[in-house]
């Protein structure tokens, strides 16, 4: 008998459960069409069920899915923070779901929408300039390249400014778009207090350097306190300040990149700005420049003249990161949540996600290098195996952080539980962590056994890589 | 629960806060803020707070803006009805709230989703390998062409487009070749497709990707897609078609015309236009899997050997391999491709194919209705059109269109005499009204 009460972490479960779109629930259908035929199709085989079937199974799989309004899910550099429900219903209105070709007379909801959050972001990073059209963070890094490169280019220093200087810390989308972007990385050891070491700094930058990105708090959860000294070297060698804004959550109302001396940041609103990452995606990564740089931005911007909100193309813009106008519907949530909180609420986010990640740091048995911490911090699991951790974490019903990285801890554990968990749940979080941390290794090898499945193959899918239900028939 | 003017999701209570602090040893939370003095923000960023409903009344009146048209608009995105069924499933909390299936035991769910929107997509396109998603249909191809630099044996810089591609897609695409010091060239195109003879002319050696469109940009469906592969085959570059589900489950299978990878805009099923917010579609030959950009959701086995889904070939991607990652894309689509799977399940492939088949008789009666008015023709391109075409206007198209807009139809503008017009299932109640609308107007 299945027990649909407890699908989620359900210990029994008989197998007998078919796949959605397993070899035996699909219907082959020929293909008539007024075409002809060679412009055709013979067939098309896909499953075919009825809309309560539908229903029941897709209903069953969200009972095997685990999200933040399930339980804590302390991903660090993930900012997993409830989603108000209310955005969705702006989301969900009938006119956010204009077409993109629309006349600009006729979409002046949506330009004031889009003007309005370029507003609120200008004045949250102290930046000049805000596109809101890169679809995601690391779409957001590629833009700022793009833009840093083309400002070189402006400077006559295209050619010989080659080189991005990245943190060992920094989030691997850093790495990925500085090389999509044609650069060569160059890699940036962190001192002995997890920052970043002036002396390696200087070192690294100079006549080669196109920019170094940031990630302020770093992924460690440390403040970079030297960053007016950061900004000067990079500044005097001719290279730019690019601020990676996955862990803005743990600055909002104390400190601003602009003021910091950065040139070119990225926010990444479904983290900061409380939107759902619905799975891995859609997120958006607007960008903000000062404006020196702002001639450069994506075409195009939005602007309010007498006459009402316009696009308008940059003197200089890059041209395009996203076919359209990126992921709208993400950008009417982001600007709902900023406008509910204003700069009360913006603030006491980031003074409660400061908060917790100190309180939870406090509290776990593994050690915690390093300190103090804004919104997240990285133990290390020491002896144990943090991805098995993290597995045995799982039986006690949290989502366990984000694991194995950065490297500069080893066995680390990756921890940012967000201002959205009150003491409660931080002490269910600790109560797991010091659990696992005094349970033997044949335990948290075996992990998990109270989830809906048992620990899974990953080694096997990799090397006999099955992606869809043809490759299972095979 | 907070205190007045703070964050209404953070749930400390006064006294929780004070034990929280005491317990860290700080007296105030502005303690715990390591931020030297000269940088610290001490202004405000003038932004008022608002309650939920005051939010909702303002951004609903901002939306409210906007006019109520009804849209005859393609060129790349699309209307279709979406069945209630992919709205009520995917705001789930379980989905819409979680985040990329980093514990696949706890998130079996929104795995098994993604692994049946890959089968889709390499039913309909015949290929074996399709990703669980990219940004949109411009970034998609932007990433099939940086593909081809990768698996291609041969030295090769010139990435081909047909001339009537979106310049947006074409200004996605330069940008991110551009570090990998490709360059983006338009072929030739005739009567909405693409010129076969120019485009021979065109390709030589050091051709790396040909892309082509089907239906085409300006909704005509491809007649010689096994030759413009042959084409690309013979200079051993990529041959890369651009097309959507709903097309691919009645048009010709890419696999059977030589495509090498398909791309484009999934999200005409699953999501209304959203301004253009999409679902990048990524679908290549399994000989390049490795290259492969993007996440993988593969099939295995849990411990107690149940079938079980888990994210895959993870070295691929930048989170392990940095900067010699296969792409840097992180956070992608994956809600929209829970959404897309579910409305073809929902449509099941008699359902699809019959509103394929609808999207080719709605153009061909609309285009016949508009023809016979006065002072338009319609098609301007022979040969069979999918859900949009080409309409000639003997007076100005802009201002044609200007005054459909003042009737309350949005049209295309796309030549000094052209309108492109696109009828779907959703739009199709009010072809009468436009017809009359062009009567005036036109």
């Amino acid at each position: 008998m299945e027990r649909y009460d407890q699908a989620r972490f359900s210990q029994e479960d008989d197998g007998e459960y078919e796949p959605l779109l397993s070899e035996k629930s699909t219907e082959e259908v020929q293909v008539e069409s007024s075409l002809p035929d060679d412009l055709t199709r013979d067939s098309l085989e896909l499953p075919a069920l009825s809309e309560p079937e539908l229903a029941r199974h897709y209903v069953r799989l969200s009972q095997q899915n685990y999200g933040v309004d399930t339980g804590p899910y302390p991903l660090g550099s993930c900012t997993m923070k409830y989603n108000p429900k209310f955005t969705e219903d702006l989301a969900a209105r009938p006119e956010a779901a204009v077409h993109p070709d629309r006349s600009e007379e006729s979409v002046q909801g949506t330009l004031g929408l889009l003007h309005g959050l370029q507003e609120q972001l200008k004045k949250i990073g102290g930046m000049d300039a805000v596109t809101l059209q890169p679809p995601a963070g690391a779409a957001g890094e590629f833009a700022g390249i793009l833009l840093a490169k083309a400002y070189h280019e402006s400077q006559g220093e295209g050619a010989q400014r080659d080189e991005i200087v990245i943190p060992d810390s920094a989030h691997g989308t850093n790495f990925a778009s500085a090389a999509l972007g044609g650069y060569d990385v160059v890699e940036l050891p962190s001192a002995d207090d997890g920052r970043v070491d002036l002396d390696a700094l200087d070192a690294a930058v100079g006549e080669n350097t196109a920019a170094l990105m940031l990630t302020n708090p770093n992924t460690l959860g440390l403040f970079e306190r030297d960053i007016e000294e950061i900004a000067d070297i990079v500044h005097d060698a001719g290279g730019l300040l690019y601020y990676d804004g996955a862990n803005l959550n743990a600055l909002l109302g104390r400190a601003r990149p602009g003021d910091m001396g950065f040139d070119i940041m990225h926010f990444n609103v479904h983290k900061t700005f409380a939107t759902p990452h619905g799975g891995g995606g859609p997120g958006a990564g607007p960008v903000g420049v000062t404006e020196d740089l702002a001639s450069f931005l994506p075409n195009p911007q939005v602007r309010e003249t007498d006459s009402g909100f316009e696009f308008f193309e940059p003197a200089s813009s890059i041209g395009k990161v996203h076919g359209f106008y990126g992921n709208w519907l993400v950008l009417v949530k982001a600007y709902a949540y900023i406008a509910r909180l204003g700069d009360d609420g913006l603030s006491d986010a980031s003074a409660k996600a400061v908060l917790n990640a100190n309180y939870l740091a406090e509290q776990v048995d593994y050690d915690v290098p390093f300190g103090p911490f804004h919104h997240e911090f990285v133990a290390s699991a020491g002896d144990q195996d943090a991805a098995d951790v993290a597995k045995r974490m799982l039986d006690y019903a949290v989502h366990p952080p984000t694991t194995k990285w950065p490297e500069i801890v080893s066995e680390a554990l990756m921890t940012e539980p967000t201002e959205v968990e009150g003491k409660r749940t931080l002490d269910q979080l600790a109560a797991a962590f010091n659990a696992v941390a005094d349970e033997d290794t044949e335990t948290i090898e075996s992990a998990p056994e109270r989830t809906t499945a048992r620990r899974i193959d990953q080694t096997e899918a990799a090397r006999d890589p099955r992606l869809s239900w043809h490759a299972l028939d095979n | 629960m907070s205190g007045a003017g703070g964050s209404p999701y953070a749930p400390h209570t006064p006294d929780e806060t004070a034990e929280m602090l005491a317990a860290v040893d700080a007296d105030s939370v502005e303690d715990l803020f390591d931020i030297p003095e000269s940088v610290r923000f001490t202004d405000e960023y003038g932004l008022d707070a608002r309650t939920e409903q005051e939010t909702r009344r303002e951004i609903g009146a901002l939306l409210a803006r906007n006019d109520d048209l009804t849209e005859f608009l393609g060129r790349g995105h699309y209307d279709h009805y979406v069945p209630s069924l992919v709205d009520t499933i995917s705001q789930r909390s379980e989905f819409i709230t979680s985040y990329t299936q980093y514990q696949p035991e706890i998130t079996q769910g929104f795995l098994q989703v993604l692994f049946e929107y890959q089968s889709l997509l390499v039913e309909l396109t015949g290929l074996e390998i399709a990703n669980c998603s990219m940004y949109d249909a411009a970034t998609a191809l932007a990433e099939a062409a940086l593909l081809a630099k990768r698996v291609r044996q041969a030295d090769g810089t010139r990435v081909l487009l047909p001339e009537n591609t979106r310049e947006e897609r074409v200004s996605v695409v330069e940008n991110y070749v551009a570090g990998n010091d490709l360059t983006v060239e338009t072929y030739p195109t005739e009567d909405g497709m693409v010129d076969l003879d120019a485009l021979r002319e065109t390709v030589d050696d050091d051709t790396l990707f040909v892309y082509a469109e089907n239906p085409s940009t300006e909704g005509v469906i491809e007649v010689s897609l096994n030759e413009i592969g042959a084409v690309a085959d013979d200079h051993d570059a990529l041959f890369c078609l651009g097309s959507d589900p709903v097309a691919l489950s009645l048009l010709q299978r890419p696999a059977d015309v030589g495509a090498d990878v398909v791309v484009g805009d999934a999200a005409v099923l699953g999501m209304p236009t959203s301004y253009g917010m999409g679902l990048g579609l990524f679908a290549c030959r399994e000989d390049f899997l490795r290259q492969v950009p993007g996440r993988l959701v593969g099939a295995s086995e849990d411990a107690a050997g149940k079938r079980a889904y888990t994210l895959t070939l993870q070295t691929r991607e930048q989170h392990i391999r940095r900067e010699r990652a296969t792409s840097n894309i992180c956070t992608n689509q994956a809600w929209v491709a829970l959404r897309t799977a579910i409305h073809a399940a929902q449509l099941g492939p008699g359902g699809l194919v019959d509103l394929a088949e609808q999207m080719v008789e709605l153009p061909r009666e609309l285009a016949g209705e508009l023809d016979d008015v006065r002072g338009v023709r319609a098609p301007v391109n022979d040969g069979h059109h999918f859900r949009e075409f080409v309409a000639h206007t003997d007076q100005p198209a802009p201002a044609v269109a200007a005054d459909l807009e003042a009737e309350g139809f949005a049209v295309h503008a796309v030549g000094d005499h052209e309108l492109q017009v696109c009828v779907t299932d959703a739009n199709e109640p009010a072809i009468p009204d436009l017809v009359a609308a062009f009567e005036e107007v036109a």
